[in-house]
């Protein structure tokens, strides 16, 4: 049962092995050689063939010249004496000299296979030869010959023994076929090695995917260090992990800021309310407590409403009307809404706006995004020297409009300054203070959806909150490439 | 007044209705589009609130088809997406009014009696001076006097009184005036308002026995009306 189950999975790893698109291309590859082979040996040889063959010829034409020349000068006889000369030599070539009844006269040939002399012409036959070292040896042999009718009816056969051909052809097809042998199995044994290698970084590259789906985030794909494609593929996706970790990690942050920063408003709620349901003794008190509870009630839902747009404007598709604005009215109307606020709590707010300011974007979030930075700087102002202004200031610097909230309190520290800007962080020193930590992450998420950013300066002393807003834009459903368009646009122009 | 609420969260509808009628208003309910339409066509509400989220015909819909039939009725429009855009979306399609969910119910009753005073003199054009006891605005000329004696006041504070006496005897949010007097409809968080308006009371009922500009707790504020 366990034999069985486990050559069922030799199979199935085998033919997996055998699926594997590294083994099909090396069996493709090995065909094409294959082919080759064949086309390159087949060529040698039929060469080599064709070569011999002309040789055998020439030397064929050769002899005839010379044995119709000894002919001319002394007759048959003459001939014939040549012939004989000629068949005792070593190497030599083949000839028989007969009688018109087809008698051997002379030649080292013992017999030809019957009716050879009758046609005159050039032809490959099988003879058997008397071998020039033992004269009793009788071989049957094949040669290229050349058959004569002479006058008087006698006939004269040349020709060149075949074996020496037939060996180096045989030959050449001996080694056609081994190399074919040895370029298939090496061919295969390569593709097998080469295809369970790549099996292999693939299977590990399976598995490690596998347990990141599980849910273990912290997995990484091996690389090789080769720096080949696969490397290349598990960097990308090792770094797509990272990044989606990180992304992971912040939503994982924000959720639990969420849950953290809601929950404590929640319990003091519940609390109030428990505390005046138990103690409070008379309408009034209760009067008072519901009072307090729609008022906690009203800010929890003021943190939701400010959650849900920031989530909004960062998922690109709030479909906010964007017009042509001005910035220098916005940045009056909300400097003018907040002077008298700002008067009250002792701060001068000074404005130093520009006449006009056109731009493309929303009147009511560019408005809220003010009203929030001048309402931060409000709160921190009080720390600053007695009479230190907060200055808001609206002005065009080449294709921008800048707008920078200044307040002389005690600022934040520079590596602080990027945290502030995500949901719900606030730093040790504004927790005394009324606030979720919403305000600057809404400012820098229409910041975004306008293609500018909101950058945290030092203003020595105090924090400048600068926002800045290219005066025209591409809109594009994207918020990344948005930034990217704009910041090239701004390029190109600069 | 008779108000038809069209709205399918029975609970909170319910809870609306029983508010008004305590205001001393008669309400009607529908809780589906379709039924609210059928309602509403007669013509004989003085206010309509709806619920953007509807079954079988949705507020938007439903507020369309009634302008297309020449049904005037003012509308307030309930909407639990309040934001920017949705705003924008519910006044395009022929609504009067705009209220985010959650709401307080003193801010929607305010502005169904803003609403309604609307509704009921529509052609009628704004008139070019105001009167509140002694107190007079005249909107040609920018000036305001109390008992004769001229009054300075800024641009803003003029338009945040002119809003005040339009509405006298009428409670107005501070959204309201954000909205009205600001052109602003996001939540400023801090007491901004109230100091614009504690600033113009200082210069209208300052030094006046009878103080014209009221709190209203939990609710806003309201110019004492007329006849009072």
């Amino acid at each position: 049962m366990s034999a069985r189950a486990g050559i069922g999975a030799g199979a199935a790893g085998l033919r997996k092995l055998l699926s594997t698109t590294a083994f099909r291309l090396s069996l493709v590859y090995l065909g094409i050689f294959a082919l080759s082979i064949v086309l390159a040996l087949g060529y040698v040889a039929w060469s080599a063939e064709r070569i011999m063959t002309r040789g055998m010829v020439e030397t064929i034409e050769a002899e005839i010249a010379e044995l119709e020349q000894v002919w001319r000068r002394g007759g048959l006889r003459r001939l014939a004496g040549a012939v004989e000369r000629r068949a005792q030599a070593p190497g030599a070539s083949v000839y028989l000299f007969t009688t018109p009844q087809g008698q051997r006269i002379t030649g080292n040939v013992v017999s030809v296979s019957p009716g050879t002399l009758d046609v005159p012409g050039e032809r490959a036959i099988e003879y058997a030869r008397l071998t020039a070292e033992d004269e009793s040896g009788v071989a049957v042999h094949r040669a290229l010959v050349r058959v004569f009718v002479l006058p008087g009816g006698f006939r004269l056969l040349v020709g060149r023994d075949m074996g020496e051909r037939d060996r180096l052809v045989e030959a050449i097809w001996g080694a056609f076929g081994w190399s074919l042998l040895v370029l298939v199995v090496l061919g295969f044994l390569g593709g097998w090695l080469v295809s369970k290698r790549v099996l292999g970084r693939i299977e590990a590259m399976t598995a490690t995917t596998k347990t990141i789906m599980a849910g273990d985030l912290s997995g990484r794909l091996g690389v090789s260090g080769s720096g080949d494609e696969l490397d290349r593929l598990a960097q990308s996706l090792n770094a797509m992990l990272e990044r989606i970790g990180e992304l992971m990690e912040g939503m994982r942050q924000v959720s639990d800021n969420i849950a953290h920063d809601l929950k404590s408003p929640l319990a003091r709620l519940r609390a109030r309310a428990d505390e005046a349901l138990r103690t409070a003794d008379s309408p009034d008190a209760l009067r008072a407590a519901l009072e307090r509870t729609i008022e906690e009630s009203d800010d929890l839902i003021r943190v939701f409403n400010a959650l849900l747009m920031i989530a909004r404007l960062e998922a690109g598709n709030a479909e906010a009307p964007l017009a042509e604005v001005d910035a220098a009215e916005i940045a009056r109307g909300v400097g003018e809404l907040y002077e008298a606020v700002a008067e009250e709590a002792g701060v001068p707010l000074e404005l130093r706006i520009a006449d006009a300011l056109p731009l493309v974007g929303s009147r009511e979030l560019l408005g809220q995004a003010l009203a929030n930075l001048i309402d931060n700087a409000l709160k921190y102002a009080s720390e600053a020297a007695p009479g230190a202004p907060v200055t808001l200031t609206a002005e065009r610097v080449g294709e921008n409009v800048v707008v920078s909230v200044r307040d002389r309190g005690p600022g934040i520290p520079a590596d602080d300054r990027e945290r502030v800007l995500e949901r719900f962080v606030r730093l040790e020193t504004a927790r005394t203070r009324p606030g979720f930590g919403l305000g600057l992450s809404l400012v820098a998420a229409v910041a975004r959806l306008h293609g500018g950013t909101l950058r945290l300066e030092d203003a020595e002393p105090g924090l400048r909150a600068v926002l800045v807003l290219p005066r025209a834009r591409t809109r594009q459903k994207d918020p990344s490439t948005r930034i990217a368009v704009a910041s090239s646009e701004r390029l190109k122009r600069g | 007044m008779k108000i038809l609420i069209v709205e399918d969260d029975r609970e909170a509808a319910a809870f609306l209705a029983k508010g008004l009628r305590e205001e001393g208003h008669a309400v009607d309910q529908a809780e589906t589009g379709l039924d609210g339409y059928a309602l509403a066509e007669s013509g004989d509400y003085d206010i309509l609130v709806v619920d953007r989220m509807l079954p079988k015909l949705d507020g938007l819909s439903l507020i369309r088809s009634l302008r297309e039939q020449g049904v005037a009725t003012p509308v307030l429009i309930l909407s639990a997406l309040g934001q920017v855009d949705d705003r924008v979306k519910g006044l395009r399609a022929g609504g009067d009014d705009y209220l985010p969910k959650p709401y307080a119910f003193s801010e929607l009753l305010a502005r169904i009696e803003v609403l309604a005073r609307r509704g009921a003199a529509p052609a009628q054009a704004e008139p070019t001076s105001y009167r509140v006891a002694d107190l007079e605005l005249d909107r040609l000329a920018r000036r305001v006097t109390r008992a004769g004696t001229e009054i300075e006041l800024q641009p803003r504070e003029f338009r945040l009184l002119e809003y005040l006496m339009k509405n006298a005897g009428r409670v107005v949010t501070r959204t309201m005036l954000l909205e009205h007097v600001w052109d602003y409809h996001f939540d400023p968080q801090t007491n901004v308002i109230d100091v614009h308006v504690s600033r113009l009371r200082a210069k209208v009922d300052k030094g006046f026995d009878q103080a014209l500009i009221q709190t209203v707790r939990g609710a806003g504020y309201r110019l004492r009306g007329a006849g009072e």
